[in-house]
C-alpha cells in the first residue's frame, strides 16, 4: 500500500532568485513529486502593442529593444525586416552584414546570460562570472558602436543608425581569439561536469510532437532532435552567404530533448554563430549605411507577418499598416511566450529541484512574455 | 577609515561615537534582496559580476527580504507587481532602504504615457531613498546610487533624540 | 508546396459557404477570410488533410478593426459602436513549407470564435491574450480568463481603440 500524502500548493515567485525575472508558478505538489504546474504570467507587462500604435513607425524602434531585453539587436533587426518588406525597401550589403555580425554577437551574449544563470541556478556559481567577463568584452564592442550597453536603437528601418567603430573588426578578431578558449574552458567547468550532468541530464525531457504541437522553437525544439532554424529553412538576410551548421539535440548524456541537450545546444549554437561572424568580417563590403533610410516612413495599406530566429526562437512580427504614420496594429509573437505554455508539460512527474533545472533550461525572458 | 588606524596605532582603544560606529558597520555590508523586474536587473546583474564586482561594497544579494537591508527596485513596476513590492518592502526589517533604478521606477520612463498597466514612478507604493537615472543606468550610476545611500548612512543616527 | 490559391480551392470544395474569399490585393501577404464559427473545423481540416499538413500555428492575433461608427459624448470621449474585431492566424506547415494566412472576422457586439486550442495547444495563450486585450469570447476554449492583465481587471479591454484608462486602480493611481 502506498503512503498516504497530501497534496500541497506552493507558491514560487513573483520574486524569487530562480525564475528569471517576474514570473509566478504555482506549484501543485504530491510530496516531492509536481503534479501539476501552473504559470501566471503578466508582471511585466509593459504595453508594448499599445505603445506601437500610438508612436510613429520609427519611434516603435526603441520599445521593441525592451521587449527581449538580452537580444535587443535582435528585436530590432526583425522589426526592421518587416517593415523594409512592407515598403519595399532594398538595403545595402554593408548594412546586412553588419546586422547579421551584430545579430550573432547579440546571439553570444545572450547565450552567455542564459548559460551563466543557468549553472547559477543550479548551484555552480563560478560560471556565472566566467560566462559574464566574457559578455563584457561583446557589450564593449556595442558600446563603442552606438553608445548604449544594453538598449540600442541601432538598427534602423532601411539602415543603421552610424556606421561601424573604426576599431571595430580589430577588436572583435580579439575577441573571437580570447572567447575559443574560454568556450572549452566553460566546457570543462560546467558542460562536463559530472555534478551537473547528474542534476540536467534524463530532466525536462520534451518529446518532439509535444513541441511541434506547442509552437515551440528555437534551441529548444532542435534540442528535441529537429534541425529547424528560420536562418536555413525560410533565409532572410545575407545568412545564405556563410557556411555553418545548424546543430541538434543528439541524447549525449541522457534522453534526446532533456535539459542537458537544451544547455549543449546553446554551447554549440556559439561556436557556429563564432562562425558566422568570421565569415561576415571578412566578406564585409563598403557601402554607406544610411543610403536606404526613407525620409518619411509611410508604408502602404496592408499587413504583413515576417520572421527571424532570435536567440530564444521564432520571434514573428505581425504588422498593420493603414497607410498612416503610425501602426494600426503591431502583434508580437515571443518565442519565449509560446515557449513557456510547454512548462507544465515538462514538470509532471518530477522533483521540486528540478522546477528550477527546467526553467533555467528553456531560457526565457520575462520581458518578451508579458511585453 | 584614517582615524581608526590612528587610533589602533598609538594604543588598542579605539574611540568612537556609537553613531559612528554603527552607521559604519550598517553602510559596509548593506544587503540586498535578490530580485529583479526588468532590463535594468540585467544591469544590476552586471553590477555584480566580475567586471563591477558590487561585493566590495558589502552588497550581496539574499533571496529571503527577511534578512536584507536594501531593496533595488531594478525595472518597471507594473500594477500587478506594485501590490507585491510594497509587500515585499513590508516584509524587511528596519532600517530598510530602496534604491530606484532606472526611468521606469522612477517615474514610469518610456511608458509614461501610454502604459495602462505601469505604475509610473515606485514612490507611489513605497518610499524610495536614493533615485539612479537612465535606461538602463550603467553599473557605474548604480555603484554612484548606491555610495549616496551609504553618504545617507553614515549620517543617521539611531539614538531617539528627547525632544 | 501549395500557394494560397490552391489551398484556397481545396478549402472551397470541402466548406463552401464558410469560406468567404481570398485577398490578395494589398501588398505582400493574402489571406482567406473564413467563418468565426467555423473555424475549429477549417482549422483541423487543415492541419490533418495529407496535402496541406499544417502542424503549426505560427501566431495568432486579435485585431480591432475599428470600421464601425465612432461617436462622441459630451466630454470627448469617443466609443465605437458596431465594426468588427477580428482574428487571424498565420499557419505553417513544417513538413510540407507552405505558409498560409487565415482571417476571421466578429461583431465587436458580440464577438465570438470557435477556439483552436484543442488543434494546436499553442493556441491556448495566444487565445487568452486575445481575450484579455480585445474582449474575443473563443468558445470552447478551455480555460478562459485574462492572462497578461490583473484577473479582477475591471476596466475594459485594453487594446481596443476606445479604450480608457481608470483613474485608479486598487488605490494606485494609474495616470501619470
Amino acid at each position: 500500500m502506498a503512503l498516504k500524502t497530501e497534496e500541497m500548493v506552493l507558491n514560487m515567485g513573483p520574486q524569487h532568485p530562480s525564475t528569471h525575472g517576474v514570473l509566478r508558478l504555482e506549484l501543485q505538489l504530491e510530496g516531492e513529486i509536481i503534479k501539476d504546474v501552473i504559470p501566471h504570467i503578466g508582471y511585466l507587462h509593459r504595453c508594448f502593442e499599445k505603445h506601437s500604435e500610438a508612436m510613429t513607425y520609427p519611434q516603435v524602434i526603441p520599445y521593441t529593444d525592451r521587449m527581449d531585453y538580452l537580444a535587443s539587436m535582435y528585436n530590432e533587426f526583425g522589426y526592421a525586416l518587416a517593415m523594409e518588406r512592407l515598403m519595399g525597401i532594398e538595403v545595402p550589403e554593408r548594412v546586412e552584414y553588419i546586422r547579421v555580425i551584430m545579430g550573432e554577437l547579440q546571439r553570444i551574449a545572450s547565450h552567455l546570460v542564459a548559460l551563466g544563470t543557468y549553472g547559477a541556478d543550479i548551484g555552480a556559481f563560478t560560471p556565472f562570472l566566467f560566462c559574464f567577463r566574457d559578455r563584457e568584452r561583446i557589450l564593449h564592442l556595442f558600446e563603442i558602436t552606438c553608445g548604449a550597453r544594453l538598449l540600442y536603437n541601432y538598427i534602423w528601418i532601411g539602415g543603421l543608425s552610424n556606421d561601424l567603430h573604426p576599431d571595430f573588426i580589430r577588436l572583435t578578431k580579439e575577441f573571437i581569439k580570447d572567447f575559443k578558449p574560454n568556450l572549452k574552458e566553460l566546457n570543462d567547468l560546467l558542460s562536463f561536469n559530472a555534478i551537473f550532468i547528474e542534476r540536467t541530464a534524463d530532466v525536462g525531457i520534451l518529446p518532439l510532437e509535444t513541441a511541434i504541437n506547442y509552437g515551440v522553437t528555437g534551441p529548444n525544439l532542435r534540442a528535441s532532435g529537429m534541425k529547424w532554424d528560420l536562418r536555413k529553412d525560410d533565409p532572410y538576410s545575407v545568412y545564405n552567404k556563410f557556411d555553418y551548421e545548424i546543430p541538434v539535440g543528439s541524447g549525449e548524456k541522457g534522453k534526446i530533448g532533456d535539459c542537458w541537450d537544451r544547455y549543449f545546444i546553446r554551447v554549440r549554437e556559439m561556436e557556429e554563430s563564432l562562425k558566422i561572424i568570421e565569415q561576415a568580417i571578412e566578406q564585409i563590403p563598403d557601402g554607406d549605411v544610411k543610403s536606404a533610410i526613407p525620409k518619411r516612413v509611410k508604408p502602404p495599406e496592408g499587413q504583413i507577418y515576417t520572421r527571424v530566429e532570435n536567440p530564444r526562437g521564432e520571434l514573428g512580427y505581425f504588422i498593420i499598416s493603414d497607410g498612416s504614420l503610425n501602426p494600426s496594429r503591431v502583434k508580437v509573437r515571443a518565442p519565449s511566450f509560446v515557449t513557456m505554455q510547454v512548462f507544465p508539460e515538462l514538470c509532471k512527474g518530477f522533483m521540486v529541484a528540478d522546477v528550477v533545472a527546467i526553467l533555467g533550461s528553456i531560457d526565457i525572458v520575462l520581458g518578451e512574455i508579458d511585453r | 577609515m584614517g582615524i581608526l588606524d590612528k587610533e589602533f596605532s598609538e594604543g588598542n582603544i579605539v574611540i568612537a561615537k556609537t553613531d559612528d560606529l554603527f552607521n559604519w558597520a550598517r553602510l559596509s555590508s548593506l544587503w540586498q534582496v535578490g530580485f529583479g523586474l526588468a532590463c535594468c536587473a540585467i544591469e544590476m546583474m552586471a553590477t555584480s559580476a566580475s567586471h563591477y564586482d558590487f561585493d566590495r561594497f558589502g552588497v550581496i544579494p539574499r533571496p529571503s527580504p527577511r534578512q536584507s537591508d536594501i531593496i533595488i527596485i531594478s525595472g518597471t513596476v507594473t500594477l500587478k507587481m506594485a501590490t507585491r513590492i510594497k509587500r515585499l518592502y513590508e516584509q524587511m526589517p528596519d532600517p530598510k532602504y530602496v534604491i530606484s533604478m532606472g526611468s521606469c521606477a522612477n517615474c514610469g520612463g518610456p511608458y509614461w504615457e501610454h502604459g495602462y498597466h505601469v505604475l509610473k514612478g515606485v514612490d507611489r507604493v513605497i518610499p524610495v531613498d536614493v533615485y539612479v537615472p537612465g535606461c538602463p543606468p550603467r553599473p557605474e550610476a548604480l555603484l554612484e546610487g548606491l555610495m549616496k545611500l551609504q553618504e545617507k548612512v553614515r549620517n543617521e543616527s539611531m539614538i531617539k533624540k528627547s525632544a | 508546396m501549395k500557394t494560397s490559391e490552391e489551398i484556397l480551392n481545396i478549402l472551397k470544395d470541402k466548406f463552401g459557404d464558410s469560406i468567404i474569399e481570398l485577398k490578395s490585393d494589398k501588398p505582400i501577404d493574402s489571406f482567406v477570410l473564413a467563418a468565426p464559427l467555423e473555424v475549429d473545423k477549417i482549422c483541423m481540416f487543415l492541419r490533418d488533410n495529407s496535402d496541406l499538413q499544417f502542424d503549426s500555428l505560427m501566431n495568432l492575433s486579435g485585431v480591432d478593426d475599428a470600421n464601425g461608427e465612432k461617436v462622441k459624448d459630451n466630454k470627448g470621449t469617443e466609443t465605437i459602436n458596431g465594426g468588427t474585431l477580428s482574428v487571424w492566424y498565420h499557419l505553417e506547415s513544417t513538413k510540407l513549407k507552405h505558409k498560409f494566412t487565415l482571417k476571421v472576422s466578429t461583431e465587436r457586439a458580440k464577438p465570438e470564435v470557435t477556439s483552436v486550442t484543442e488543434i494546436w495547444k499553442c493556441a491556448d495563450w495566444h487565445e487568452r491574450e486575445a481575450y484579455d486585450m480585445y474582449g474575443i469570447i473563443f468558445l470552447n476554449h478551455p480555460d478562459l480568463r485574462r492572462i497578461l492583465m490583473p484577473y479582477d481587471w475591471e476596466h475594459g479591454y485594453p487594446l481596443r481603440k476606445d479604450y480608457r484608462n481608470p483613474e485608479f486602480y486598487q488605490g494606485m493611481k494609474v495616470p501619470y
